[in-house]
Formats: structure tokens, sequence, C-alpha cells
């Protein structure tokens, strides 16, 4: 049985930095299966977590000094939110790979710490049925784990309660910004050409800044302020970063000089651009429903679709004005 | 969740309260808090902070507990919604793919 360091190297955290930029990020996992950390015996816990090498290494490293049983699912190097939600983190998975590493005459009990967010895919009480352990749901955060383990297992109201905190939200905006490359080379592209095509290069690129600054927005501005942006719904909260961003980009690239109809139209395209992108952070985050995601939608994408149709309708008519 | 609220009304968590056994593993797996002891059983203290995760349903084992789970993201739905009119995958990229 594979015996694991507790202590964290440098291609760990490099690894994980990549990652977090969407650098081999499917690729970042471990072989599912029984790990030992330091030297436990047939008493000690029985830690259940997922393949995605980030979350693995969080575990170990929060496990330091301790003698523990890791059992490390397949879950195609997905962390266990969204492992559990696609059900790859769930009683089947789990059930096949207790057998598989013959726990049962390894350890002398028959208890499982699982995390709280593996609970979308595992039934517990399917669990027991079928394997004879018991599940306990320890904590959300992996940091939680050490106290749980102290205090003999018991969960505190805090370590049940999911966060949503400034850094947690900051971690998840680059893979966010690398997934919409393309798209922004796309429209962008599309959108130089055509403004280049109906005025002249330099408009064209002022045209592709002012989309990139709005997609940006978006993406960062939207998740980092997320908390003080006024409204519950993601996509108004992306249109006033949105507009935020027209009117900065209205003072500094002179557009007291452009005709009232780009003026216009610019304001209406810009934070439709970003409305969407904070719109598409819902995904994301730790506390939107897929009926509240559902609803909004149904009001947002009509609307930004006609805000840029109307601001496409508006540039082509200034030009005839 | 402190600070954070989403939309009111919207969410298909429904609780049966008649086949609830009160054996509190709702209470253990809600990230957000939705459920509450009530005696012998639980109720549904604070059912707009739900966030549909399903974790409530699956643990139940007396299925007393129904929501609608589901990837809760914008582009994920578009993709959906587009295979089902067989417009093909035109999104720019799924976080979850």
């Amino acid at each position: 049985m594979p015996r694991i360091a507790s202590e964290l190297s440098f291609c760990d955290h490099l690894g994980a930095c990549k990652a977090r930029w969407g650098l081999g990020r499917m690729d970042f996992i471990v072989p599912p299966g029984l790990y030992a950390v330091g030297h436990p015996s047939a008493v000690d816990p029985v830690v259940v977590t997922a393949n995605y090498k980030m979350t693995y290494d969080i575990i170990r490293r929060v496990l330091v000094g301790r003698n523990v049983w890791l059992l490390v699912l397949e879950t195609y190097g997905v962390n266990v939110w969204c492992a559990a939600g696609k059900g790859s983190f769930g009683t089947d998975e789990l059930v096949r790979r207790l057998k598989a590493a013959a726990l049962a005459g390894i350890v002398s009990h028959r208890r499982l710490i699982l995390p709280i967010l593996g609970a979308p895919g595992v039934s517990a009480h399917e669990v027991t049925r079928r394997s004879g352990f018991t599940v306990g749901y320890a904590a959300i955060r992996a940091d939680d784990l050490p106290e749980y383990l102290d205090n003999g297992m018991v969960t505190t109201p805090a370590m049940r309660e999911i966060t949503f905190t400034f850094y947690e939200r900051l971690v998840l905006i680059p893979v966010e910004i690398v997934l919409v490359l393309k798209s922004i080379a796309v429209i962008g592209g599309v959108a130089l050409l055509m403004v280049a095509l109906l005025g002249n290069i330099t408009a064209g690129f002022i045209a592709f800044i002012a989309y990139v600054g709005a997609v940006l927005s978006g993406i960062v501005l939207g998740p980092a302020l997320l908390p003080w942006l006024p409204g519950r719904s993601f996509a108004v909260k992306g249109a006033v970063v949105g507009l935020l961003w027209s009117s900065l980009f209205y003072f500094f690239a002179g557009g007291s000089g452009w005709h009232g109809a780009v003026i216009a139209a610019l304001f209406l395209a810009l934070p439709a651009f970003s409305a969407f992108y904070t719109l598409n952070f819902t995904g994301c985050s730790t506390y939107t429903s897929r009926s509240g995601v559902k609803k909004e939608m149904r009001i947002a994408i009509p609307t930004i679709g006609g805000a840029l149709i109307a601001s496409l309708i508006l540039l082509l008519a200034g030009r005839f004005l | 969740m402190k600070g954070f609220r989403y939309l009111d009304g919207v969410v298909t968590l429904r609780l049966d309260r008649l086949s609830c056994v009160g054996c509190g593993r709702c209470l253990e797996v809600c990230p957000h808090q939705v459920f509450t002891p009530d005696g012998k059983k639980v109720m549904l203290s604070n059912r707009d902070a739900c966030m549909e995760c399903g974790a409530c349903a699956r643990n139940c084992p007396v299925k007393a507990i129904t929501v609608e789970a589901g990837v809760g993201c914008a582009s994920g739905m578009i993709t959906e919604w587009l295979r089902e009119h067989n417009l093909g995958n035109m999104s720019a990229g799924n976080c979850c793919s």
C-alpha cells in the first residue's frame, strides 16, 4: 500500500497554480485507491476524498503528523463538489472502491469520514446497506478536518456552514478568463473587423478594447465585488460593473466627441456583455440554485440579446444619420 | 449564509413532514442550514437559502425530501438547451466539461 507524505513540495504548489490557470487541469490526478498517511493501524480513521490532485494535496496537508487511512475515489480529476453533482463521487464508486481496497479486512471499525460537499452524490444509508460501513459527513472545508478528528468526530455548526469569501471567489477567476479567451478572439475579432469596415481601423481597435474590457469586468469585477454589487440577480450585478466600465471607457477614450448613436450603442452593448459573464459565474457560486438561474436566464438572456441588437442597429443607423 | 442571498420563491425543494422520521441526516448534509429540528421531525425553516444540490434528498432514508437538483451555470444550461434543440455545441467552454 502506498504511504504518502503530508508535506507539499514545490512541484505540488506549481501544479496547483497551473491548474488554477487551466493548464493541464484535467490531467492533475492521482490514482484512486487506499493510501496510508503516517502509520495507521486497524483502529485509525478512514477519510474519503476525490482524485483531483489539488483536493488530494489539501487533504494530505491538513493530515500532517496523523495516522489516517485515505480512500481516494475515481472522480476523473474532478473536485468533490462537482464530482458529487455528476455522480462520480457517489454511492456506487464508494462501495466499489471499498471492496477493491478490501478495507473491511484492514480496519476493525466500520466508519467512513466524508466531506459534506460529497453528500449530493452519496447516499449514506445505501452505502451502509451495501457495505456495512457507516458514513459520517465531517465538514465542508478540509481545514476543519483536524479539529473534527480531535474533538471526537463532532461537527460544529461552523464546519457545516458554506462560505464564499473574497479569496474563495478570487481563485476561481483565472480559469474563467482562460475558458473565455476563444470567444473573446472570435467575437472581438468580428467586432474589430465590422467597425474597421464601417469606419476605420482605429475605431475597430477602440471597439475591441471596449469589448474586452466589458468581458473582463463581467468575469473579474462581477465575482470579486459580488456581495457589494446591488441586486440579487447575477445579471444585474454584471450589468452594473458593465455600466461602470462603459463610463470609464467613455471618459478615457474621448467619448464626448462621439456621435450620440455610438454613445448609446456603447452604453447598451458593454453592460450586456458584462451581464452575461457575471451571470455565468452562478455556476461557480456556492449559493445559487438551478431554478433561480433558470428564472434569471429567462429574463436576462432576451434582454442581453435585445440590447446587443439595439446597439448594432444604433451603430449602423449612426453611420447614415 | 452570511452576506449572500439569491432569488426568493424559486426553489423546488419539498419536505413531506408525514414521512419524516427525524433521523437528522438532512441537518448534517445541508450546507445552507435550510432545515431545523422540530420536535421529533425536521422543518423547512429557510427554504429560500436552498441551492438545490440534492444532498438532503439523496441522504433521506424515507424519501421525504424531493428537489430538482442539477448544474446551475448559465453556459451549461445554454449548452443543454442547444443540445435539446439539436443546434450542436456552440458554447465557448464549460467549466465542468
